[in-house]
């Protein structure tokens, strides 16, 4: 009955000490902390007497009492992945999802806890693990096979396939030290992708490459996952995410705080990330802002305030304030869906029309006739640079949430449902003909 | 019942199921197991990494695989001058270079393998916090690279053992077990020094002193028959004493053979190796955390 189980995990637990943060120790500290840690305490003795007749304060050794304090850096994990599932793990820097990955390919061991894992397992940490910058693409391949466990005969039988998928067929004699970095990626990518044991850990390895390189990733991991392979994953691309998996652990501080359909998690975690509290539609800049900035912004929906009715007339205002004139500034700002994707792009150059050559509040509004992206959530992303020196003045992400809905355009048949599509076009069907 | 659906549906994909290896993870306790095992499973991997270490040796270097014999050869000519020819140390007989370079052989393999194995895990640490493997592999990768030099300089032997008109006899067949024996003290003792390496690096700076202090009292400059008798033994503590000893009788035949010394000098071999790779397999559950 367990046969149908990959992986299983109950109550994982890693504890880190603070102190090894600093990572190695040296001997020679060693002896001279020993020596000194009589006239430490003395001094620590004296010390304490002293306050005791002073303010009493509680503070005896701050340095100690930190160097003995422990962190949980996975804090009772339980879960079971069965045979071929796709499993996503998410969560902030830090929440403990590298560590859990760690554990589970056995490069370090839990503290408490226990883990099965029914097949062989392929991890993923790091793109390109064991490179060598002298040695060519062809001896790389191999090498670095060899590291992620794939049999030579593996490799052989790979090999040309590998090369295609990294588009690097002229530079396979060549030293990888030659390569520039996007050859680099693409090579090392290559030979993890063509990986095929029974689980696959992978942490963060579709953030490399252009994008269409990382489209072809993505493909390339969705057939490994239609194959049957078991695919735990870490990622901090929500799109990606969603693509490929229909189950996610999001893991907060150490914990699991949430383990089921993969949307509910994003929605999850998205929501924890952004301000929740920010107003519908709006954005006003912290008092204490100075320079050259962004002053407000404001979406004008066509329904209720931060609701907009898909196809709809929509506007969006800011409010500049220039302190500090400019020959070439830019503004531009993204739309952006709940999954962090940019949905649309609307940029505005001071060659066009005159709005940073002056101090003072300048209101920029751009207006779009029908404004057609599909139902969900959506925020902005604004940028004011100046193009010459390519300076950023500000960037502020997610501000002004606001909601497309559907009401307006009932389907009796069928219900919307969520993530049809980016966007609706325009179209009309042409009258029906019978041929035959 | 879902099973039995699935076993319909892709019988062959149940099969491999019963097929496949089961890892058990847990917090480290009891006693360990040296997973000489799994260390065979992974031998293509060891491979692999010795194949990168001879590869990168001499990229990019003008004279190449001229260092392996560079080095040695020089040590020999200022021994020969300083002290076979001005100290006047007794070579038993044999001319004082090949007696010297006959030593120095053995002697760079292991110096070379005891600092190579001493830093191979600091050196390897990407590898180490990124990819399971017996990390064991590591330090008994960097030892085995060092046999192609050996093999280059002994090249050099021969040529001489042919100008000096020494012939071997059917000693030589032992040969290869004093290169063993030289390279398990090297790993036996890098077991030890690279586990503590990734915890202290303080070690890195012991290794040359190490190697310096071991030459001196390794006879290579001279010979073992220096030793008082009642203490020949003792002297055996010393493995690379019984390895270098082995070496010229091997070769040269000209001193007495395989002795008390020899046997010290095995026992101890073993004993620190296998303490080593107790060690090593205690350290290990920590190296991805600390290194």
């Amino acid at each position: 009955m367990s046969s149908d189980v990959a992986i299983r995990c109950e109550g994982l637990s890693k504890r880190y000490r603070i102190g090894q943060q600093e990572r190695y120790k040296a001997l020679r500290d060693v002896i001279a902390d020993t020596a000194a840690a009589p006239f430490r305490r003395l001094r620590s003795i004296v010390r304490s007497g002293n306050s005791a007749n002073g303010n009493g304060s509680e503070i005896r050794n701050p340095q100690s009492a930190s160097r003995n304090s422990h962190i949980w850096a996975l804090d009772d994990v339980s879960f079971e992945v069965k045979r071929g599932e796709v499993v996503g793990i998410i969560g902030r820097n830090g929440a403990g999802k590298s560590t859990l990955l760690k554990i589970l390919s056995r490069i370090t061991k839990p503290t408490k806890g226990s883990a099965e894992i029914h097949g062989r397992v392929g991890s993923l940490l790091e793109v390109g693990t064991g490179f060598h910058p002298e040695l060519t693409g062809r001896e790389n391949i191999y090498l670095n096979g060899a590291i992620l466990g794939m049999r030579k005969a593996e490799i052989d039988r790979q090999f040309d396939e590998i090369v295609a998928f990294a588009e690097v067929e002229r530079f396979v004699d060549t030293p990888v030290k030659r390569y520039s970095s996007g050859m680099h990626v693409r090579l090392a990518f290559a030979v993890a992708a063509h990986l095929q044991p029974e689980i696959l850990l992978i942490d963060e390895v579709l953030a490399v490459g252009d994008a269409a390189f990382q489209k072809k990733c993505l493909g390339k991991m969705g057939n490994v996952a239609r194959e049957g392979r078991t695919v735990l994953f870490v990622s901090h691309n929500m799109q990606a995410m969603s693509q490929l998996a229909d189950r996610c652990i999001l893991l907060a501080d150490g914990q699991t705080r949430f383990d089921g359909h993969t949307a509910q998690a994003v929605a999850l975690y998205l929501g924890n990330e952004t301000n929740a509290g920010a107003p519908l539609g709006q954005y006003t800049a912290p008092k204490e802002k100075v320079g050259n900035h962004i002053s407000w912004a404001r979406v004008h929906t066509s329904g209720a305030p931060g609701i907009h009715h898909w196809g709809g007339p929509i506007s969006f205002e800011f409010g500049l304030r220039i302190v500090d004139p400019q020959e070439s500034l830019c503004f531009a700002f993204n739309v952006r869906n709940s999954f962090h994707y940019n949905a649309c792009y609307f940029w505005l150059f001071d060659s066009e029309t005159k709005f940073g050559r002056e101090p003072g509040t300048f209101i920029l509004k751009c207006e779009v006739p029908k404004f057609r992206l599909y139902m969900g959530r959506y925020s902005l992303t604004a940028w004011l640079s100046e193009r010459r020196g390519d300076t950023y003045f500000e960037i502020i992400r997610d501000i002004c949430p606001f909601e497309v809905s559907m009401k307006n355009m009932p389907r009796d048949e069928y219900n919307w449902i969520p993530e049809l599509s980016t966007y609706l076009e325009d179209g009309s069907w042409a009258p029906v003909r019978r041929v035959s | 019942m879902s099973s039995a659906q699935s076993e319909i549906q892709n019988p062959q994909l149940e099969r491999v199921a019963e097929a496949l290896p089961v890892f058990f993870i847990k917090p480290e306790q009891g006693l360990i197991s040296l997973g000489l095992r799994e260390l065979w499973e992974y031998r293509e991997l060891l491979y692999f990494l010795v194949w990168r270490d001879i590869k990168v040796r001499y990229k990019q270097t003008v004279l190449g695989a001229a260092w392996a014999v560079i080095q040695p050869v020089f040590m020999m000519v200022v021994f020969s001058l300083f002290f076979g020819r001005l100290a006047r140390v007794p070579s038993d007989g044999i001319p004082y270079p090949i007696f010297v370079y006959c030593a120095l052989l053995p002697w760079q393999l292991f110096a070379h393998a005891l600092t190579e194995s001493s830093n191979s895990l600091v050196a390897n640490e990407r590898l180490i916090t990124k990819v399971y493997f017996p990390r064991l592999l590591v330090p008994v990768s960097s030892i085995l690279g060092g046999l192609v030099d050996f093999v280059i300089a002994f090249v050099i032997l021969l040529l001489m053992m042919a100008w000096y008109g020494v012939r071997p006899t059917w000693a030589i067949a032992a040969l290869p077990g004093f290169i063993l024996l030289a390279m398990a003290s090297a790993l036996g003792v890098g077991l030890w020094l690279s586990a503590l390496n990734v915890r202290y690096r303080d070690v890195r700076y012991t290794i040359g002193f190490l190697i310096q202090f071991w030459l001196l009292t390794t006879p290579v400059a001279y010979p073992s028959s220096l030793i008082p008798g009642r203490w020949r033994a003792l002297y055996g503590l010393n493995p690379m004493a019984g390895v270098v000893e082995g070496f010229r009788w091997a070769l040269l035949g000209k001193s007495e053979g395989p002795d008390a010394l020899l046997t010290v000098s095995v026992v101890v071999v073993i004993l620190i190796l296998i303490g080593g790779l107790y060690y090593f397999r205690r350290m290990e559950a920590e190296f991805a955390d600390v290194v």
